[in-house]
């Protein structure tokens, strides 16, 4: 019967014949046959065949079933995720699921609203109010009892308007002052000991912790997670713990109060439970407890089940490492482990950082001395040990590093390093990539008589090996090893110093690239390319048949149009073949940190920014050992014997020290401590963004170190400093009353009161917003468009739109068609009274080809001027919009460095001009393009001739050209700047406008529908 | 979102499979084993959940047969445990004290029903009366469809 599997491939016949019969489905009075057809039509569905079943679908959302209804919107939500773009212009309709009659669509319409807030959370703020309404309805058992499970009220769709609301409500305050008194009322109403309100608690607790904060709710939350971390159910204890993981970031003290059952949940016996621990005990590492805790995940990696687990946990281990090493020696033992245990499995980046490190040093050359010296002493004497088991990876590390610094080893000479490494290459474990290093490390250290000999012997065994690149470094070992002069200038000493400029480019070759394609060669295209290229030889064609193909081609056969385009020439004769842009690494600069030791940071920053050196010092936990008794005695724990208990303290005591010190420096805005160097070096500080100058820093941090050395010593001396200390410690539960005292620096730590630290909050707020304020009035002086240059004046142009602000800087934006071109005008004005210096702006875009056009760039801007920037844009890689990424850099009087990001959008119509072609010339170029999407449209009626009215109404927002109009049938062409066209082909069918679009770009149809689309909806 | 869900024996036999994402045959067999050796070897009485990879596995015991859903990882895992609870509340109600034997013979239903339950990885009807309801009314017609035309092509049956 109908029963289709849910497994169908895309391009097999059965495939196509299931989808007539569904279509007939989809037609069939029958209600179950068409539910059925709905059904399939939501499993794994192709993405080509969307468009032609996409009206189909649609016009069931209009049945008078809520079951046919409820399931089209699934079958929707379905495409959504496979092609959001083909959806968009179904919006409004989800809308109306959305208020559906029937309690079990608006479930369904959920779904899409869930993932479309999760993308864009600005965009559905007007339907916070909408929701809200809906789960108090829910939670207060409106619905009928149909939707009970286990007399709880719509659990599932609880859930889901519980995560909605989290992702509107985070770093929103206004909406989240909407979503308090429901969240209060979930969390009181799931009282009941079962599994789905657990599920329920859950939820609430991480939207609590996502939304702006609010006092009583955090409390709330807190003592949820309390008790589910105390539950003896193994599954609520592991819910528990994550919900820690996810809370301690930004509350580390949830984690003192709760030690004592994360030290026995380490000891776990189910490994889930005990990697939960690890992960969280990850989020509070910090330079005191590094030790201990590598260690724990260390041990857990020992007898770690799966290459998963492994090569997750082995890249934290190696983060922590390079982050918080305490010194050299457990740093390179630290690796050690780490590439003996991750073995070949593990990301390549931590090999290649860990070179990077050795080699780039840190601040200072003795301590870079010493850190080599050591890795090649301990790199030898693992050598001399067993070496088999050892992985490839380790022992390219192992040889480089000793190839590279074993002459700084007095202990060891040239050839008992050169004696191992021959040992290693004859080991027929050995891979021939490893042989290769080995190889390359022995041409670094063979010198002298013995040393040649060695050479000589090992490059012979290789020199006529299987293996071009192993035959190639036997190659280079022979010739260098007789030529000690040569090998000076090819291999010198230290020099991972210097920074090898490299033409990522290629540009040397282009001059062979162009003689090449001269004598006729084929132009290169790119790997994805040629791969679109043949997958289209195997792509549905999705014409039902029967319908007519487009005018002055009916006759023609569809395969035909695989004919060579005549634009891809241009496909690349080098350049963008690399991108240097692209930087592997999480980028922060931009990123405000919200979230603090005890709740949110209202906007903090600017207080921060003036507080003096020693406001680090009194946080620094006064005395561990107190913090550490202080919350055990909070903890419901039945207190188990004294002779593990203590055992356990000792161990709490290690793990947490100094969790909430940590929370104190990074509040600062800067986690780098002085152990941190080893991660600082490893990231290029580009200037300081927007935080704590730089030449504080490190004296805080020394400030910081001895007091806490000092009162490791000797606690009993600071006993004022503990009495104070514990008034803040007394009460962790209300982490937002008592959130200032570590923030507010500036402030002596004996003379502070709760209360009034509040209040000193609150003026710096009031100060810095007025100021803001001020800052505004002020700079509407510098009107942008005056400066606008003289030639683009008259030009059409769009609004000029600011981009941000930097101090006394503003950016603003606007972008002027100036015939073929698209020129985007920078403006920076700056209202202060003094000159801004060295100004640079630099833009980049995936999606772009940015060119400046200005003549000069203005390096310093004078006070109350504009300067004006202009750039030349095309497009790269088109897309519904695009999108230019813009740093600006400058120096403020004071001399520090400023670097601020923005980013400037604007749609693909602008770059869309009208194709000049006659009816022949679209014929027979239509053939010629491969890629093409087709979509119903609405069709405008203005009373007489939809079509054209249509038509014309596109051709003039968008900037088209109508070829001709013949019948119910219309073509239109334009082009995207500079040379490639699209062709439009539109049809009355149905009431409704059947478009299909031509290109040679892929994704240029699918972003002009998009466009399409929102022209005539906007009508 | 949920990926899939396995039904197996205390053996290991499986005994229904549902993907709700394109994988190759390949992958879903290299998957199928892993699970049934993962699951079958924890220890009574420990977590119902599972790392792996990169998705949270969720499974239960009722009886001889293995629940095992696979869940994405920010999805709520006790939910998810009340997921496959309901599905063998549905599956107990349609059959009547369900047993293993009763979803080996009667494969075709428990797919529907699962169908009926979830759809493309998202639940879509959690009440039994109206998940019962459809079940019966497609099963009306297909013994209708049966008794009128004897010579339909049985597609998959």
């Amino acid at each position: 019967m109908k029963r289709l599997s849910s497994t169908f491939m895309p391009s097999n016949w059965l495939s196509r014949a299931q989808r007539w019969r569904k279509e007939l489905d989809l037609q069939s009075t029958n209600l179950i046959e068409v539910c059925m057809a709905l059904t399939v039509v939501s499993q794994i569905f192709p993405k080509e065949m969307i468009p032609a079943i996409l009206p189909l679908v649609e016009e069931k959302l209009n049945h008078p079933k809520e079951i046919i209804r409820r399931k089209a919107v699934l079958a929707l939500y379905k495409f959504y995720l496979i092609a959001p773009n083909q959806v968009q212009h179904i919006h409004n309709k989800f809308r109306k699921a959305l208020c559906d009659k029937d309690p079990g669509v608006m479930t369904a319409s959920l779904h899409i609203y869930l993932q479309m807030i999760q993308e864009n959370p600005e965009g559905y703020k007007d339907l916070t109010g909408s929701f809200v309404n809906i789960l108090k309805q829910v939670v207060g058992g409106k619905l009928p009892i149909d939707f009970n499970y286990h007399s709880v009220p719509a659990p599932w769709l609880q859930i889901h308007l519980l995560r909605i609301l989290s992702f509107l409500g985070k770093n929103d305050l206004r909406t989240s002052e909407l979503i308090y008194e429901v969240l209060d009322e979930s969390l009181r109403r799931a009282e009941m000991n079962r599994n789905i309100t657990y599920a329920i608690l859950y939820e609430c607790v991480k939207c609590i912790y996502t939304i702006h904060p609010k006092s009583n709710l955090l409390e709330k939350a807190a003592k949820c997670i309390g008790n589910f971390v105390l539950s003896p159910d193994i599954n609520l204890k592991y819910l528990g713990l994550k919900a820690l993981t996810y809370v301690i970031q930004q509350d580390p003290k949830m984690a003192l109060q709760h030690q004592m059952t994360i030290i026995e949940c380490l000891d776990h016996p189910d490994l889930i439970i005990k990697r939960e621990t690890l992960e969280l005990l990850f989020r509070i590492t910090n330079a005191q407890n590094v030790v201990v805790i590598v260690e724990k995940m260390l041990e857990f990696l020992q007898n770690s089940p799966d290459d998963y687990t492994t090569i997750d946990l082995v890249g934290k281990v190696a983060e922590l490492a390079e982050k918080y090493a305490p010194d050299n020696e457990w740093f390179i033992e630290t690796m050690n482990t780490v590439f003996s245990l991750g073995g070949d499995t593990m990301q390549p980046d931590i090999p290649n950082s860990f070179l990077k490190l050795l080699s780039e040093g840190f601040d200072s050359v003795e301590e870079d001395r010493k850190l080599r010296l050591f890795a090649v002493d301990s790199y030898v004497s693992l050598l001399q040990g067993e070496t088999r088991k050892l992985p490839q990876c380790f022992l390219q590390v192992i040889s480089w590093v000793l190839g590279e610094y074993s002459h700084l080893s007095e202990d060891h000479n040239r050839s008992t390093v050169l004696r191992l490494l021959e040992k290693l290459l004859d080991m027929k474990q050995t891979s021939s990539e490893t042989k290769c290093w080995i190889l390359m490390a022995m041409t670094k250290l063979c010198e002298g008589t013995a040393g040649v000999c060695v050479a000589q012997q090992v490059s012979e065994t290789y020199i006529s090996s299987m293996d071009t690149v192993l035959r190639q470094r036997a190659q280079e070992l022979q010739h260098l090893s007789q030529d000690s002069e040569l090998r000076e200038e090819v291999l010198p000493r230290d020099s991972g110093l210097d920074p090898m400029e490299i033409d990522s480019s290629l540009s040397f070759l282009d001059e062979f690239v162009s003689g090449a394609l001269a004598a006729g060669a084929a132009p290169y295209k790119p790997p994805h390319q040629r791969q679109e290229e043949l997958a289209e030889a195997k792509v549905l064609s999705l014409e039902p048949y029967g319908l007519a193909l487009p005018i002055s081609m009916s006759s023609c056969s569809i395969t035909d149009r695989h004919s060579p385009t005549p634009l891809s020439m241009s496909s690349g004769l080098s350049g963008d073949s690399t991108d240097v842009s692209h930087r592997a690494g999480l980028k922060l600069d931009g990123v405000q940190r919200v979230w603090g030791r005890d709740g949110y940071l209202a906007k903090k920053e600017s207080v921060e920014e003036a507080a003096p050196v020693q406001g680090l010092t009194p946080v620094h936990s006064p005395s561990l050992q107190n913090e550490g008794d202080g919350s055990h005695s909070q903890t419901p724990t039945p207190t188990p014997t004294p002779e593990p208990d203590r055992e356990k303290e000792q161990l709490a005591s290690s793990l947490f020290f100094g969790v909430s010190s940590q929370s104190s420096v990074c509040l600062m805005g800067k986690p780098d401590s002085t152990f941190n160097r080893r991660r600082k070096a490893k990231v290029q500080a580009p200037g300081v963004t927007e935080q704590l100058s730089s030449s504080v820093a490190p004296v805080s941090n020394a400030v910081d170190n001895l007091l806490c050395n000092n009162l490791q010593d000797s606690n009993i001396n600071s006993v004022s400093a503990a009495s104070s200390k514990q008034t803040c410690e007394l009460s962790p539960r209300v982490p937002a009353a008592n959130g200032t005292c570590n923030t507010d620096c500036g402030l002596p730590e004996s003379d502070r009161k709760r209360s009034n630290l509040s209040i000193s909050r609150d003026n710096g707020l009031v100060d810095a917003d007025s100021a803001l304020s001020e800052d505004q009035g002020s700079r509407s002086d510098l009107c942008p468009s005056s400066y606008l240059p003289a030639e683009l004046c008259g030009l059409y142009r769009s609004e000029i739109a600011p981009l941000c602000t930097a101090h006394s800087l503003e950016l603003s934006a606007c972008h002027v068609h100036q015939g073929d071109d698209m020129i985007l005008i920078i403006f920076i004005s700056n209202s202060s009274d003094s000159q801004v210096l060295q100004i640079r702006l630099d833009l980049k875009s995936e999606q772009l080809k940015v060119t400046c056009v200005s003549d000069s760039s203005v390096e310093n801007i004078k006070s109350h001027t504009v300067a004006v920037y202009q750039y030349s844009l095309a497009v790269k890689r088109p897309g519904v919009d695009v999108e230019v990424d813009g740093t600006l850099s400058f120096l403020l009087p004071a001399g520090t460095p400023q670097t601020k990001h923005f980013s400037y959008k604007l749609p693909l119509t602008a770059f869309i001009r009208p194709l000049l072609i006659s009816t022949e010339e679209y014929g027979t170029m239509w053939l010629g393009f491969s890629h093409e999407v087709k979509q119903n449209l609405t069709l405008v009626d203005d009373g007489c001739e939809p079509l054209t009215f249509t038509l014309n109404l596109l051709k003039n927002r968008l900037q088209l050209h109508l070829v001709e109009i013949i019948g119910l049938e219309g073509i239109l062409a334009c082009r995207l700047l500079q040379n490639q066209p699209c062709l439009m082909h539109c049809r009355v069918h149905a009431g409704a406008l059947a478009v299909w679009l031509r290109s040679p770009v892929p994704e240029l149809p699918d972003c002009l529908v998009y466009h399409c689309q929102r022209v005539l909806q906007e009508k | 979102m949920m990926r899939f869900l396995l039904l197996f024996s205390r053996q290991g036999k499986l005994r229904l499979q549902k993907w709700f994402t394109p994988i190759s045959e390949r992958e879903k067999k290299k998957i199928i084993r892993d699970m049934t050796n993962m699951v079958l070897a924890r220890q009574p009485r420990s977590c119902n959940f599972l790392d792996w990879k990169d998705l949270k596995i969720i499974y239960k015991r009722y009886a001889s047969l293995y629940f095992c859903l696979a869940i994405e990882n920010q999805e709520n895992e006790l939910l998810a445990l009340e997921i496959i609870h309901r599905y063998v509340e549905l599956l107990d109600k349609y059959f009547g004290n369900v047993c293993e034997l009763d979803i080996i013979f009667n494969f075709e239903k428990a797919y529907f029903i699962l169908d009926e339950f979830i759809i493309g990885g998202e639940v879509q009807e959690t009440s039994k009366q109206i998940v019962n309801r459809s079940i019966e009314a497609s099963d009306m017609l297909q013994e209708f469809q049966v008794g009128a035309s004897t010579d339909t092509s049985p597609m998959s049956e």
